[in-house]
């Protein structure tokens, strides 16, 4: 099924169409179930970094640009938003999941967790003081994706060898090629046996 | 994208009464949303299927059941799928990078769009997307394109690596309709060829889904395997790949099982080298033997002539590494 109606998506596309449609925003009532249907724009409560959001969502707002454009977390980056690069990997409930190719709106009720949620206070994760100690960046567009990939990584246990390592970070691309000081971060976290350390 | 409604049912009668033509489903979204993106598909609703119960893995008298729900990441993971359809869980562990694979699932996956360059860009003419149109891939860029089963009107791949799996086990679908109850179909019966009409991809029928697959067991699925060639070491699309599945006693082939993903218009089972396998001894004459033959059939647009030796020489590899 093919877009016939170029006017109506140019429409669709203006900021002057948004902003006609906020005033239903109240259709919706704010809650923590997800509702059962939405339509554009309605209010919502995402939980981020253990904290509740309120944010207005269209129904195609991914939960990338939720984040990007309602909050001031921009530590979650987009790269190619056709889920190919990985810079926008994000934990949904305790896994690792790309938040260009997920509906901010099916987020409700669920845990999210970006990259600043990762440090305690001022304290780095240990992941975030490896990356830093093994130069895993260079430009470091990729990097906060690169991270959160490896979180997920170490508790998934895929880290017996860099081999193992590689691949189960094969979803996350480097352009500065950073690939083999990525590696020696997960290696410094797990450990020598490939074990959590 | 274009503006959607979401609507979020409760269990599989809600979600089947619920529907309207013109209504897409949504599971994981890895490939749907890609193709809204890109304006490939514009659905004026989305049904959310979250809370259609259907996430569960399990086994039934010996088979294998798969919620269409599950995600690739826990089927993969599985520990009775390891054991007793190895293939299965290879396949997905070779598919797309883990971040897609928490998320994708059993029936999105067997139901992924083609990624042909020319389906995926709105600004080329392509048959399966505008029908009558044309297909510019017959003499443009179809290195990646179909060697079996294509037509003067689509040379597409179907691109995920789970069914060609799931074919090569003579897998079946449960199908549920508004109204009309569930239905059991061969997946080998599911999806259709392009002949003239490439837009019709599967047997489902308006607001049809898959809520179930059923895998059965024997020798062949517990010694089963998957080889994927494909232009990166990880997370890339197929060239070619196979799913193979031999039982072996005595020295003898007793059932041979092969299935080809990356070169077909669907997943592409090869009986008739499966057929030169049966009977005959395990050993590397025989195998060279048949997956001489594993080309057969094959068609070439040009740029994707390299297939045919490729599709010969990764089933020789297939055998030979599921009988060491």
């Amino acid at each position: 099924m093919e877009t016939s109606n170029p006017t109506r998506r140019a429409v669709l596309g203006t900021a002057a169409a948004l902003t006609a449609f906020s005033t239903a925003a109240s259709r919706a009532a704010r809650s923590e179930q997800p509702p059962a249907s939405v339509s554009p724009p309605s209010q919502a409560l995402i939980r981020v970094n253990g904290k509740q959001l309120t944010l207005e969502l269209e129904p195609r707002t991914t939960l990338l640009d939720a984040l990007r454009e309602q909050t001031d977390l921009h530590g979650t980056k987009k790269g190619c938003d056709q889920g190919a690069c990985g810079a926008c990997t994000v934990h949904i409930d305790g896994k690792r999941v790309l938040s260009c190719l997920t509906l901010a709106v099916r987020c409700v009720g669920k845990e999210i967790t970006t990259i600043e949620g990762l440090a305690d206070g001022d304290t780095l994760h240990p992941m975030q003081a490896a990356f830093l100690a093994h130069d895993g960046m260079q430009c470091g567009y990729c990097t906060p994706g690169q991270i959160m990939s490896a979180v997920a990584l170490v508790k998934e246990g895929h880290t017996q060898s860099d081999a193992e390592i590689a691949e189960w970070m094969s979803g996350n691309i480097c352009r500065c090629g950073a690939y083999p000081n990525i590696v020696a971060a997960i290696r410094e976290v797990v450990g020598p046996d490939g074990k959590r350390g | 994208m274009q503006s959607f409604e979401l609507i979020r049912p409760r269990g599989i009668d809600g979600i089947l009464s619920d529907w309207h033509p013109g209504d897409a489903f949504i599971a994981g979204g890895t490939d749907l949303l890609q193709l809204m993106k890109n304006d490939v598909v514009a659905p004026e609703r989305l049904t959310d299927l979250d809370n259609s119960d259907l996430h569960a893995i399990s086994l039934v008298d010996g088979s294998l059941h798969l919620g269409a729900l599950a995600t690739m990441a826990e089927v993969a993971a599985h520990v009775d799928v390891k054991r007793e359809w190895p293939v299965i869980s290879q396949a997905l562990l070779l598919s797309a990078s883990p971040q897609v694979r928490n998320m994708g699932t059993v029936g999105g996956n067997l139901l992924q769009r083609t990624r042909c360059g020319y389906f995926r860009d709105v600004g080329f003419d392509c048959n399966k997307r505008r029908p009558g149109s044309g297909c510019p891939a017959l003499r443009g860029d179809n290195r990646e394109l179909a060697i079996f089963g294509g037509s003067s009107h689509c040379i597409a791949t179907h691109p995920s690596d789970l069914p060609v799996a799931l074919m090569a086990l003579d897998a079946q679908l449960d199908l549920a309709a508004p109204g009309s109850g569930t239905r059991r179909l061969p997946l080998a019966q599911f999806y259709r060829l392009p002949g003239d009409t490439p837009h019709i991809e599967t047997a489902l029928r308006p607001g049809e889904m898959i809520t179930n697959v059923v895998v059965p067991p024997g020798p062949h699925a517990r010694n089963s395997l998957y080889v994927k060639v494909r232009d990166r070491t990880s997370f890339a699309f197929a060239l070619v790949s196979a799913a193979v599945g031999l039982a072996v006693s005595d020295g003898v082939i007793r059932d041979a099982r092969i299935a080809l993903g990356g070169v077909g218009a669907m997943p592409w089972r090869l009986p008739h080298v499966e057929a030169a396998l049966r009977g005959q001894r395990a050993d590397t004459s025989v195998f060279e033997t048949a997956a001489a033959r594993a080309g057969d059939g094959a068609i070439s647009a040009g740029l994707n002539k390299f297939k045919i030796e490729l599709t010969r020489r990764t089933v020789l590899r297939a055998l030979r590494t599921v009988a060491a």
